[in-house]
C-alpha cells in the first residue's frame, strides 16, 4: 500500500488503533515458533547444498528407533510416536507443554529420491536428512563451440 | 512445585531493538513439570543443544535452565524453506520448596533435559498425631 501523509481524520484517525493492532498481530504470528498453531507436525527446514537437499526437523525426546523415515518416489514421510509421559498414582502434574502422541508428515520434493543416496542422522533431538539429487536431475554444463 | 519467573529477556523470541536477528534468538523451552513422591521433575525440550551447551543453575530458590545451541556446519548450504527457527533456550522458575541441592539429578538426552529435584526432609509434610485428651 502506498503510504501518504494525507489523513482525512486528522489526528483522530479511528483506524489507527486497528492498524496498530493488526501490525502487532502480524508481528506476533511472524515471530516465535508456531508449534501449537497448526496441524502440521513436525516443522521442517530445507537447505540446498551443491548436489543435495537437506531436511531438518526438531524432534526432542525421541530416539532414533522411534522415528520412521520412508521414501517413495518424490515423497518423503516422517512418522513417529513420543514416549508415554510418566503415569502413576503418586504423580501430580503441574505443567504439560511438551509434544505427545504420534505424528506423520509427508513432504513432496521436486525430484525423485534414490534410497541409496540418503543419509539420515539424529543428533540432540534434531533429525537431519541429506538427500542427493539424482544424476539425471543435476544441472549439466554445456560446452559452447566456436564456429 | 515450581513457579515460572518472567525474565526480562525471555520472551518467546528475544530481539534487541525490534530487529529480527536470526543469529541471536532465545526461545522458551516447552516444559513438563510433575511431582512424583518427594521429587519434583522438570523436563525441558531443547532440540539442537548439545550436552555441553546445557547450563542449569539453582541460586536460592531460582532455577535457571539455559541451553546454548551448537552451531551446525552449514557452509555450502543455502536455506530454501524454513518452518521453524533455531536459537538458544532460557527459562527461569522459582521453586517454592526447599530442594536438597546435593541430590539434584540432571540428565540430558536427545535434546531433552530432565531434572529431578528432591525435597529436603524438613519441607516434606509432617503428620501430626492428635491425641485424645
Amino acid at each position: 500500500m502506498l503510504q501518504t501523509n494525507y489523513s482525512p481524520w486528522g489526528f483522530n484517525d479511528p483506524f489507527a488503533d486497528m492498524r496498530r493492532l493488526q501490525g502487532t498481530m502480524n508481528q506476533l504470528f511472524d515471530s516465535g515458533r508456531s508449534a501449537e498453531r497448526s496441524g502440521t507436525y513436525p516443522f521442517v527446514n530445507f537447505w540446498a547444498g551443491q548436489d543435495s537437499i537437506v531436511m531438518s526437523a526438531e524432534l526432542p525426546g525421541l530416539a532414533e528407533q522411534d522415528i520412521e523415515l520412508t521414501v517413495k518416489d518424490k515423497m518423503i514421510s516422517i512418522r513417529g510416536t513420543y514416549p508415554e509421559p510418566e503415569t502413576g498414582d503418586d504423580v501430580t502434574w503441574h505443567r504439560r507443554e511438551r509434544p505427545a502422541g504420534s505424528f506423520l508428515r509427508s513432504i513432496e520434493l521436486p525430484f525423485r529420491i534414490e534410497t541409496d543416496h540418503i543419509d539420515a542422522r539424529f543428533e540432540n533431538g534434531v533429525l537431519i536428512v541429506e538427500m542427493q539429487r539424482p544424476e539425471a536431475d543435476k544441472p549439466k554444463k554445456i560446452q559452447i563451440k566456436s564456429s | 512445585m515450581a513457579q515460572e519467573l518472567e525474565t526480562k529477556d525471555a520472551g518467546n523470541v528475544v530481539r534487541s531493538n525490534g530487529e529480527t536477528r536470526p543469529a541471536a534468538l532465545t526461545f522458551t523451552p516447552a516444559v513438563d513439570i510433575f511431582e512424583k513422591g518427594e521429587t519434583t521433575v522438570i523436563i525441558a525440550d531443547m532440540p539442537g543443544v548439545a550436552f555441553d551447551g546445557v547450563d542449569v543453575t539453582l541460586e536460592r530458590q531460582v532455577l535457571t535452565l539455559r541451553g546454548t545451541l551448537k552451531p551446525r556446519a552449514s557452509e555450502g548450504y543455502r536455506r530454501i524453506s524454513s518452518e521453524y527457527r533455531e536459537g538458544d533456550y532460557l527459562r527461569v522458575f522459582t521453586l517454592s520448596d526447599e530442594i536438597d541441592q546435593a541430590k539434584i539429578n540432571a540428565e540430558f538426552k536427545n535434546g531433552v533435559l530432565r531434572l529431578e529435584l528432591p525435597r529436603t526432609a524438613k519441607t516434606q509434610p509432617k503428620k501430626i498425631s492428635v491425641n485424645a485428651a
